[in-house]
Parts: C-alpha cells; sequence; structure tokens
C-alpha cells in the first residue's frame, strides 16, 4: 500500500513536472528544429514532448507522392544521439538514422502516397542511473513540391 | 480497518497533488533539483526500489502522436494537383457569428484555416485577410492566447504580395496555436480542429472535381482517394478523447465516412527506398493501384458535402 502510493506520487511529480517543461518546449522545437527545416516548408504541426531516456515515441503520418519531405528529429542537449527510424505499413525499416551518423534529418520523395510510422527512441546514456535524464523531443516536417 | 488507511492514503495523494500543483503549476522551472526535493523525505531504500519499478516502466512506455495533413499542406496538395482558386466554395466569413459552441468554433478554426492556407496558396490577397480574421475570432472564442494577434495580422498586411512571407506567418500561426493546445492538455479542442481542417480539404477538393472528369487520370482524384490512408489516423485522433461527448459526434460522422472509403480499393507494390547520393534525397520507390467506381466517388462527394454543410451551418 505505502510502495503503490509513493509510485503513485512520484508518477505525479513526474507529470507536472512534464507539463511544466512543455512551454519550453514550444520554444527548442521553434528555435532549434523548425529553422533547420529550411528550404521546405514547415507545416505548421506541432509534434514535440518531454521524453525521458530510455522513452520511445511513434507517429503516424500520410506523405504524398509529388513532394519532397524533410522530417526532422531534434532533442535537447542532455539526452545524447535520439535515434529514429522510418517504417512502412508492412513493419519494413526504410530508414534509420543510426546507420547515417544520427543524423538529424532525413530527405525523401514518394512514389505513391504511404502513411508511414516514424519511431523516436531516446538513448539511456547512463545505464540504469537514479534519476532519468529527460529533455524536450520534437518530430517536424517540412515540404515543398517536387 | 483497511479501509480506513486506504482512504487516510488517498487524502495524502490528493493533498500531496494539490501542493504539487500549487508549486510546481507556478513554475517554468524544470529542473531535477525540483524533483530531488520533492522525494527527498523518502528513505534511500525505498526510494532506490521505486526508482527501479519507476525506470522500468518509464522504459516500456511509448508517447504516440498522429498528424494529419495540416491546412497549408492540404491546400498545397490542391494546388499541386493542378487544381484551381474557386473561392465560392470557402465558408463564408459573416458565418463567424453563429459559431458559439466549442465544437463549432474549433471546427470552424480548423476550416477557415484551410481556407486561408488556400486562398494565400492561389495568391487572393483579400481572401486571406478575410480569412486570417474569421481563424482569429475563432481562435479568440476557444481562448487560444496569441495565435494570432493583432501583430500576426499587421504583418500580414504590410507582407500581403509576398506569398512567402505569409506562409511564413501562417505556418507560424499553426504552430503556436497548435503548441497552446497541448501545451494546455487541450487535446480534444486540437482534434476538432484537425477534423475541420481535414474535412474542409475534402470538400473543396471534391467539390472542384467537375462532373465527367476522368477519374483514372486526374490527380486530384488521387489525392482524394489518399486519404483513405489518413482516415484510421482521424479516428485514432478521436478515440483518444473519446469520452467527450463532441468527439464522439465526430466519430460517428468520420466512421460513416470510413464506409465510403472501405468501398475503394489500394493495392500497393513493396516499397523500396533508393537513395541518390549527389542530393542525398531518397526516393520510397512503389506503384499503387486504386480502384473505384463513379458512383462510390459520387457517394463520397454527397457525403463530405453534408458532413461540411453540417459543420459550418
Amino acid at each position: 500500500m505505502k510502495r503503490s502510493l509513493f509510485v503513485s506520487i512520484l508518477f505525479v511529480v513526474f507529470a507536472l513536472f512534464s507539463f511544466n517543461a512543455s512551454g519550453q518546449c514550444k520554444q527548442f522545437a521553434k528555435n532549434t528544429c523548425k529553422v533547420g527545416l529550411a528550404p521546405y516548408q514547415h507545416d505548421g504541426n506541432y509534434h514535440a514532448a518531454v521524453l525521458l531516456e530510455g522513452e520511445e515515441a511513434e507517429l503516424y503520418k500520410t506523405f504524398y507522392s509529388d513532394t519532397q519531405y524533410r522530417i526532422g528529429i531534434c532533442g535537447a542537449n542532455n539526452l545524447g544521439e535520439i535515434e529514429f527510424s522510418i517504417v512502412d505499413g508492412n513493419g519494413k525499416v526504410l530508414y534509420n538514422n543510426k546507420f547515417h551518423g544520427y543524423e538529424w534529418k532525413w530527405d525523401f520523395k514518394l512514389d505513391s502516397s504511404q502513411q508511414l510510422k516514424i519511431v523516436v527512441k531516446v538513448p539511456v546514456t547512463n545505464g540504469m542511473a537514479d534519476e532519468p535524464k529527460e529533455g524536450c523531443v520534437a518530430i517536424m516536417f517540412g515540404f515543398k513540391e517536387k | 480497518m483497511n479501509i480506513r488507511l486506504m482512504d487516510s492514503g488517498k487524502n495524502v495523494v490528493l493533498i500531496f497533488t494539490f501542493l504539487v500543483f500549487l508549486f510546481g503549476g507556478c513554475s517554468s522551472d524544470n529542473s531535477k533539483s525540483g524533483k530531488n526535493a520533492d522525494t527527498s523525505g523518502l528513505s534511500e531504500d525505498f526510494n532506490s526500489e521505486m526508482d527501479d519499478d519507476l525506470v522500468e516502466k518509464i522504459n516500456t512506455a511509448k508517447r504516440i502522436f498522429y498528424s494529419l495533413p495540416s491546412p497549408l499542406e492540404t491546400a498545397m496538395l490542391i494546388k499541386s494537383a493542378g487544381a484551381s482558386y474557386n473561392g465560392d466554395l470557402l465558408n463564408k466569413v459573416e458565418n463567424t457569428s453563429k459559431y458559439n459552441t466549442n465544437l463549432k468554433m474549433a471546427l470552424n478554426l480548423g476550416i477557415y484555416t484551410t481556407d486561408l492556407s488556400y486562398a494565400s496558396l492561389f495568391d487572393q490577397s483579400q481572401a486571406t485577410l478575410s480569412y486570417i480574421n474569421a481563424a482569429k475570432k475563432m481562435a479568440d472564442g476557444l481562448e487560444i492566447l496569441d495565435a494570432i494577434d493583432e501583430a500576426t495580422i499587421r504583418r500580414l498586411e504590410e507582407n500581403i504580395n509576398n506569398r512567402d512571407i505569409i506562409i511564413d506567418i501562417i505556418s507560424e500561426t499553426l504552430l503556436n496555436s497548435n503548441s497552446f493546445l497541448e501545451d494546455k492538455g487541450l487535446q480534444n479542442t486540437s482534434a476538432m480542429i484537425l477534423v475541420g481542417g481535414w474535412v474542409e480539404g475534402l470538400y473543396v477538393a471534391t467539390s472542384l472535381i467537375a462532373p465527367g472528369t476522368d477519374l483514372k487520370t486526374n490527380k486530384l482524384v488521387e489525392r482524394i482517394v489518399d486519404q483513405k490512408l489518413s482516415i484510421n489516423i482521424v479516428q485514432s485522433l478521436l478515440e483518444n478523447n473519446k469520452d467527450n461527448p463532441e468527439a464522439q459526434l465526430l466519430m460517428n460522422d468520420i466512421s460513416e465516412l470510413k464506409k465510403i472509403y472501405d468501398k475503394i480499393s489500394i493495392q500497393q507494390s513493396e516499397i523500396t527506398p533508393v537513395e541518390d547520393p549527389n542530393t542525398n534525397i531518397t526516393t520510397l520507390k512503389s506503384e499503387s493501384t486504386i480502384v473505384m467506381s463513379r458512383e462510390v466517388f459520387d457517394e463520397l462527394t454527397r457525403k463530405v458535402k453534408e458532413l461540411r454543410t453540417r459543420y459550418i451551418s
């Protein structure tokens, strides 16, 4: 009982501090990630959250033929190198940035429109540290006509 | 006895939660020292055991995002498909005074921002100004603070003949609005705005298909059919807010739309990524075949029109 009570409390604390950090996340997304999308036009969507090391995020989006895209995945400096992969509807990995020096962006176009999944992984930098690191991770898209 | 203990435990959680809201909610500092201070009263052994549990839970946690084409992307898709501009299709700006509920304001914020994006991509200066003002009224009604402020409108007026700057302003406005809703935990409002904008894009696109158009070769028809790939995303966005009756209403609408999309077949071959070493741009090579009858397309057009008419009424 006592144990679950304290676990609940800690979850509340984590949730609330994450909520406070989300305002800073917007500035991070705007100032760091969006700027790097040029010369692609940012689509205006906002996908950012405070993630902890070891945490994963997934994003589902349809991409259209005859359009060129830039995906940008930006992580706060304290999080280490963020890994991301692009996966199709059959689970086939089409791109993984760990084979490209953890490049933060990827430019691509499609012969036919597809719904793709973007999987983002925050690395665990110090193994099982007492306190996991946390920071903002933003997933942003830019586009231009092919 | 057990019940009393549980009650007292709940009270501790409530009091603690209140205190954290009181102090944490007012603080913009997200430093780790804050968390240390909050947990410092716990014994070291218990802390360590709890951390192990917590870290394990965190390590298996997964944040899931669903992304629909933004109003800007929707407008670009319509334009790049070779469509023309038809201002008569757009929601009249005079209608803003009709929208008094949260649902109507959210849906029409999505609708007006799609109209705004469509007008701006076709260099319709006057319509662009009218629609940003209409969108502002909806955003103000929803208390989306500073999404579209007077300075934004002034900047738009000053650059009304510079399409690149206008598109940047719209992109910035969308980002401000989306991040505000996310920060405030208003995902339900955000989902309704997205649905409004998505349906408006479908409405404009289907309305621009002239009777007798060859459905097999028309690029805009292909874009309309492509939305089949996003319908599960729309459903997931609403599903996440299913406790809200307004989201439930929209879920029913989207289910009806999905039943029609289910009659359209999109067959796709395996995707092969090929990177161009000169440009570093990867092409996802694949082929897709669409099978759709004219009756189904007409049914889809009618359903979209019905939903959109209801949303703007």
